[in-house]
Parts: C-alpha cells; structure tokens; sequence
C-alpha cells in the first residue's frame, strides 16, 4: 500500500497536469508540466517513487465502531506496514525519532495515525505519504471573525506567495476554516485527501475554490515557481463550526505529487 | 520556444558566462551530489585548513537525498532538494571553484552576491520528476562520507539532465521575473 501511493500518481493529478498544460502560456512551465506526466508514467511503469521524497506516513482510519481487532494494537499493525513496505519498495526513510535530536529512525516509522470511529462494520484505511519541501510551507492562524472571508482570502493568498517555488508548484491547497488551532489543521489535511479539483458538496466552499483558485494563479508563481498561470492545480476548502470569538484558517500545502492510497476490509 | 542548450562537465567560467536565466539545459559528464550533511563536513575542513576529498573547481553540485536503489537500477528516484539549506556554505564552496548548483528554491541574496563575483551559475531541476530525472543518471559512485548514507557525496555520470537556468553570472533572477512576467499587474 505504501508502495503503490509512491509508484502510481492518480489519474485526477494527471489529468489535471494535461489540462494545465494546455492552459499554461509560459513556455518553461510546459515544459516542466510535460516532465511531470512523463514523470508519472516512467514511475508507474517501472513501479519507483515518482518523487524521492516519500514522505511521512500519514494515515486516515475510518473504524466502524463493530469492528474488532484481534492480536495486537492497530497502530502496531500499522507500523509493522510501515515498516516493511518502505523496506522491501525501496523507499526512502525521512524520519528522524525526535525533532531535536535528529536520529532517523530507518524504517520511517512512527506514521501519523488519525483514528475516527464511525458507524458500521468496516476499516477504511487512507495512507497519504506528505513530502517535507510541501508542508514545511504550510501555515495555520487565528483571525478576528470580523476579518472575514476577505481576511481568510488574504490569508491564503499570502501563504502560497510565501511558499513561492519551494513547495514544488503545481500545488494543491488544502483550507481548513473554523473549528479550533487543531481541528482546522485537521481540516486543511482532509481536504487535500479530495480527487484534484472535485468541488466541496457545500456551494460556499465550493464557490470560495474557485474564487481562491484564480486568485492563487494570478500570483504568476507557475510551475516550480519560474514563472506561469499554473501555480495551483485546485484549492479545496473544508469548512467546521466555529466558536463565536474565533475564525481559526489553516493552509495546508500539497506539491504535485499528491499521493493518496485507500483500502476497505 | 527557447531552444535547449548542451553542456558539457567540466563546467568552465567561459560556459557559465554564457548563460542566461530561463535558459533550457541539458547537462552530460560528471557532476556531484551533496546535501546539508555533506556540505557541513567540507566547509569545516575549509575552515580547518585541511584538504577537500573532492576538487571542486569547474565541478557541478547537485542537491539531492535519493531514495534507495532498486538492485537493477544505478540510483532510485533521485529529484532535487530544497537548495535556502546550502544557501550558508555555498560561497565557501564558490570560492574554492564551485561553478555550478543543481536544486529547487530560491537562494539568498548572499548565494546570488557570490554567483555574480565568482561567475557561478544556479540551475533548478524539477522539483518531484524524480523517477524521469533518475533515467538521466547513467552511473553512479560514492566518493566521499559513504557514513551519511543518501547524504554521501556521489560521482554521477549524467546525460542529458534537464536543468533550467534559475541564477546566471550576471545577477540575474528568474524566480524573480517570472513573477513580473505572469504575477498579474
Ligand atoms: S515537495 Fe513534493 S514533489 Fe517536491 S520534493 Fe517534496 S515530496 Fe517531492
């Protein structure tokens, strides 16, 4: 599992590399949106990372509360997943076990686990390995509720254009708006999980992507930064209720290699 | 369409006059690979008056972490790195003849001063086309500290490596005017 979200791109991440690539003028940016979807097809064919950055492990468990798990903790099992697939795939292991003392940890192991317990008899189980270069570039932020959608916009904008290049644009943006500090961050990460440029089912959100979308690619950012009208593949927003003192905005940013695997038992 | 440009390692001053940001470029020969690890070792035998593992003159860094290689394969996916992490060696490393750098993001103003004084030349690859960037690279060795595993400095062999000319000996800027060219006015 872990092996195939680094080896095979979603179709959504490449045809939305195609589609960028007809609307793109900067000659460079075509040509580096070329070089991603040959990218794409020479790692699924010869099943390598498409990026060597493989990333963090992160994961999305959806639990039905009647499911039972036997001889040992999931996030053991997990682990042990963990473990083997970037071992046997020859993947690389970017994580170091404290941040201060930096040892890595060679198996890249402990994943992030996010559990949610859910009606049913079912384990859905969501990995998406997250590059360094894309998160490092992510920001979170309480505003005032009275700064409103504007300050939200102005928010978002002026993370993207902070991330400039390093990120490795085309990227996809990840906003999570309300809840709390934790929850909006949690937001802005689920909504990255989203097939490339589905709308939000909410006709707000979904008209604020949009809205956020031109606004992110008029920065003229482009592919890898050097310049272009694609510097966002799509923007996603998740919206939660919020506490009346509080407009909490999270940014999370995905480079082009948004990988996502999921699996049902 | 810009046309693309050839060049051949040893990457002299005169061929990195030559160029100009935004540039295509296709790299062949020898080139080097070294990220934080390995650029904080050399920089301290500098300071250290002690002699280099690697002759830096008229030579190529490229700055990457590959992921392992399959038994088959020469190297694994191999793209390039965040370069602002070298941005506080790299003029020491201009200054012993360092000609050329190969990563993603921009540099400081300090790296680009440095460029222009030693006529030294900033090329980005792209960001996350590891696996077609790794089909580029046709051997691979290790040449000095094999203890910092992907962090050693490797000896490639390359042939037709995309680069694009991010920074040239004149200054110039192209994440910066990419912005002028399509930031919206
Ligand atoms: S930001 Fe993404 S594409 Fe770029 S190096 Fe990191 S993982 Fe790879």
């Amino acid at each position: 599992m872990c092996q195939e979200a680094n080896y095979i791109l979603g179709q959504d991440v490449i045809d939305a590399f195609k589609n960028a690539y007809e609307t793109e003028q900067s000659v460079t940016g075509k040509d580096i949106l070329q070089q991603l979807i040959e990218n794409a097809q020479i790692a699924k064919n010869e099943s390598v990372p498409m990026c060597q950055d493989t990333g963090f492990s992160v994961f999305f468990i959806e639990m039905g509360q009647d499911v039972h798990i036997e001889g040992g903790s999931l996030e053991d099992a997990i682990n042990d997943g963990v473990r083997k697939g970037y071992q046997e795939g020859y993947l690389r292991k970017s994580i170091v076990g404290h941040p201060l003392e930096r040892q890595n940890t060679g198996d890249n192991t402990p994943a992030v686990i996010h559990i949610r317990v859910v009606p049913g008899d079912k384990l859905k189980i969501t990995i998406a390995p997250k590059g360094g270069g894309s998160e490092n570039m992510s920001a979170i932020k309480m505003l005032k509720p009275a700064q409103g959608v504007e300050g939200v916009k102005d928010f978002v904008v002026e993370t993207v254009k902070e991330a400039g290049p390093n990120p490795c644009p085309p990227i996809i943006v990840g906003v999570g708006i309300g809840g709390t500090f934790e929850k909006a961050a949690l937001l802005a990460k689920e909504a990255l999980l989203r097939p490339v440029g589905e709308p939000s089912s909410d006709s707000y959100a979904a008209d604020l992507e949009q809205e956020l979308l031109e606004l992110v690619n008029k920065l003229g950012i482009g592919p890898q930064g050097l310049g272009g009208k694609t510097t966002a593949l799509a923007v996603h927003v998740n919206t939660h209720p919020a506490h009346i003192a509080s407009l909490p905005v999270a940014v999370n940013i995905n480079c082009h290699a948004s990988r996502h695997k999921e699996i049902e038992f | 369409m810009t046309p693309v440009i050839t060049i051949k390692t040893p990457f002299t001053t005169e061929a990195a006059e030559k160029l100009r940001i935004g540039q295509r470029v296709l790299l062949n020969g020898k080139i080097y690979t070294g990220r934080d690890a390995a650029h904080k070792k050399l920089v301290e035998l500098l300071e250290n008056g002690e002699e280099l593992p690697i002759e830096l003159k008229d030579q190529i860094i490229y700055y990457v972490g590959p992921s392992p290689a399959k038994p088959d394969n020469v190297i694994g996916s191999a793209g390039p790195t965040t370069s602002g992490r070298m941005d506080i060696y790299a003029p020491k490393l201009m200054a012993q003849g360092l000609k050329g750098m190969i990563g993603k993001g921009k540099r400081t103003p300090e790296v680009i001063k440095a460029m222009k004084q030693t006529k030294a030349v900033y090329f980005a690859a792209v960001g996350g086309a590891a696996a077609l960037i790794s089909k580029r690279i046709k051997s691979c060795k290790i040449v000095a500290y094999p203890e910092l595993g992907p962090e050693a400095i490797r000896e490639l062999e390359v042939e037709d490596f995309p680069v694009i000319v991010v920074n040239d000996s004149l200054g110039g800027d192209l994440y910066e005017e990419g912005l002028k060219i399509y930031g919206a006015k």
